[in-house]
């Protein structure tokens, strides 16, 4: 529940000289999180650009025990965008409703202040609230207050982490939002986990003896798409998240796999070999139905994934010998290729503004994620890493998140989409993989 | 050959269940128990009452092997259930085409046999990708062995990619262990 107590006009005067940095800087990553509690996926940034924005969050005033470090999980996320230079609050606590020395912060070299409080109720609930100052200016540039769950405590940081984040560059937060990815923990071991974009609060939604793979997010954040191995083929299921629901959507002869959403959530994309070769087909996304198909080649055509206007899938296809990314019209018609740049180019993803693929290429021995901004042809490589996989667009657009392997074991890593931000991630055991990044929730 | 798959040990079990089929067949199996003897003693007593014994009489000892089932025997074609491929390629190599006969031949005189042919990549690249590698390796095998007379209903063709391998290391040697197709009984 929320209530916006006042709204700064959108316009921040600190916009300017953000809009350099972030030139500079690029934006970065949403910050998978050095979380305390146990499983959680610890993260590395490199490349962080000097260049970042001086803020100070205040200790929140608390007048009871609260379960989460509200104030701190705000600071960890802000410091792990690479956006944003933390500077030291002191330790005294400060309310929202404290009135402030602007002059004191900025001399203090902070440009943007947050202060805040958590108030027990009667309830049981906690009154969150929250304040942006731009002490440069003197104005206030946001607040708000939440009637909050215990539960719900972290998720609201996030929330409050997304409104400073969008006030100070003037885009959308991604804190606030979840990825899935899969954990193989041993040769009988493997689990999906969700966790929020931190890598906090990881919870796992399917533990299994054999291979997960693919997972892919309903549009609306409530379902994944993935392949599983359990009955000893691969097989394409859906799973409601909240309530552990699953049904096999997709479970033909052979292999069935690579479940792709349609924006609109009411179609599934997969790959089935039906016909004795891998090709892409349509299927009900709501119920069992007979598969529709959309390519015809003498080749592999698999790994389909709807442009968000809904106007193309793009898949990967070996149809010109090596695999390429190709894309079609819906309904399989007007097929062209989209890469020409080596011989090896696999996994393609589609910016969320619909102008830049993301997709994996191998040359001279190295695996990387490569965009390609499909307006201007112009390329770019993007990590530092050589076995890179399964490349996944931040929903605001800014970071990719990928898996690849560092010494023989899988880890997550994300790069900014200009290259300039890096970040490793990795559980403290298991080989973790095939992240997605999941969408903006309501 | 690694067991630690429920599939496997489902083919092992199966295997196990045609060799004392197959043994019931033939002669005196070692493991086998049957649950009636109880009753039908009574009726095989009666023959040598108060021995005496026959001059003669010639007992048999025969130190030849007993009838094996092929599917379990070592010393079979059929014990071998991988096919290898080399980098990028679907074709079955010249040295695999004894093994694929072995199976085509047994599929062939046992038409209620199934296998699950399941193919496997190495890990580099898409996951996606290699299991669709994978499946035209195991169609490779299923093609071969349709054109052997083996019914499509008795072999289903999959992929696991590069999710199963067989060798763990990352380097040419596993690799080419991982670039393979296997014959699984069900």
């Amino acid at each position: 529940m929320r209530n916006t107590i006042e709204h700064a006009p959108f316009r921040s005067p600190l916009l300017p000289t953000l809009r350099l940095m972030l030139a500079a800087v690029a934006a970065m990553l949403a910050a998978l999180l050095l979380a305390p509690a146990h499983a959680q996926l610890r993260i590395e940034i490199t490349g962080v650009g000097s260049n970042q924005f001086p803020v100070a969050v205040a200790s929140f005033q608390r007048d009871a025990q609260v379960p989460e470090p509200v104030d701190a999980i705000i600071r960890a996320n802000l410091q792990r965008s690479g956006l944003f230079r933390l500077v030291d609050p002191g330790a005294a606590p400060i309310a929202e409703n404290t009135a402030i020395s602007h002059g004191e912060w900025k001399g203090r070299g902070a440009d943007a202040l947050v202060v805040g409080s958590i108030t027990r109720l009667a309830d049981g609930r906690f009154d969150l609230r929250f304040r942006l100052w731009d002490t440069v200016k003197q104005v206030q540039l946001d607040a708000a207050s939440y009637v909050t769950a215990p539960a719900e405590l972290r998720l609201n940081a996030h929330r409050i982490s997304d409104r400073i984040y969008e006030k100070l560059t003037g885009e959308r937060g991604v804190f606030a939002t979840r990825i899935a990815y899969v954990v193989a923990l041993g040769r009988n071991s493997f689990e999906l986990q969700i966790a929020d974009a931190d890598g906090g609060n990881a919870q796992t939604a399917l533990r299994s003896r054999e291979p997960i793979m693919s997972p892919a997010w309903s549009p609306d954040g409530t379902q994944l798409a993935y392949v599983s191995f359990e009955t000893g083929k691969p097989v394409v299921y859906v799973h409601a998240l909240a309530t552990g629901q699953r049904r096999a959507m997709a479970n033909f002869r052979g292999s069935n796999s690579a479940p792709a959403w349609s924006p609109d959530g009411k179609l599934l994309a997969v790959a089935l070999t039906t016909s004795g070769l891998t090709q892409i087909y349509v299927i009900d996304a709501e119920r069992p139905s007979t598969p529709r198909r959309l390519t015809s080649s003498t080749a592999i055509d698999t790994e389909p994934v709807w442009s968000p206007d809904a106007r193309f899938i793009y898949f990967t296809s070996d149809r010109g010998g090596g695999p390429q990314i190709y894309r079609m019209a819906p309904d399989g018609s007007g097929v062209q290729r989209v890469t020409f740049n080596g011989d090896y180019a696999v996994s393609p993803r589609i910016s969320p503004d619909g102008k830049t693929l993301a997709y994996v290429a191998r040359r001279s021995g190295r695996f990387q994620v490569q965009t390609l901004d499909l307006a201007t042809g112009a390329e770019l490589t993007i990590t530092d890493t050589v076995l890179d996989e399964s490349p996944s667009f931040a929903p605001n657009g800014r970071l990719i998140l990928y898996a690849t392997e560092i010494n023989g074991r899988g880890i997550l890593a994300s790069a900014s989409t200009d290259a300039r931000v890096r970040t490793r991630l990795s559980g403290p055991s298991g080989d973790v993989r095939e992240p997605t990044w999941g969408p903006f929730i309501k | 050959m690694t067991l630690f798959r429920p599939t496997r040990l489902t083919s092992v079990a199966a295997a196990g269940a045609a060799a004392l089929f197959l043994a019931a067949c033939a002669s005196t199996p070692l493991e086998e128990k049957k649950p009636a003897p109880v009753v039908e003693k009574p009726a095989a007593a009666p023959t040598p009452a108060p021995a005496q014994p026959d001059p003669r009489a010639v007992a048999r000892v025969d130190t030849t092997p007993k009838a094996i089932d092929p599917l379990t025997d070592p010393n079979s074609p059929l014990a071998k259930r991988s096919v290898f491929f080399d980098f990028d390629q679907f074709t079955v190599k010249p040295e695999f085409t004894p093994t694929v006969e072995a199976h085509g031949r047994f599929l062939v005189a046992n038409k209620n046999r199934r296998i699950v042919i399941e193919g496997n990549a190495d890990e580099r690249g898409s996951r996606e990708y290699n299991l669709a590698l994978g499946q035209k390796r195991a169609e490779a095998v299923k093609s071969r062995l349709t054109l052997l007379g083996v019914t499509d209903g008795q072999i289903e063709a999959v992929s696991f990619g590069e999710e199963r391998p067989r060798a763990t290391g990352h380097d040419e040697k596993a690799w080419a262990e991982n670039r393979r197709a296997d014959i699984v009984y069900r």
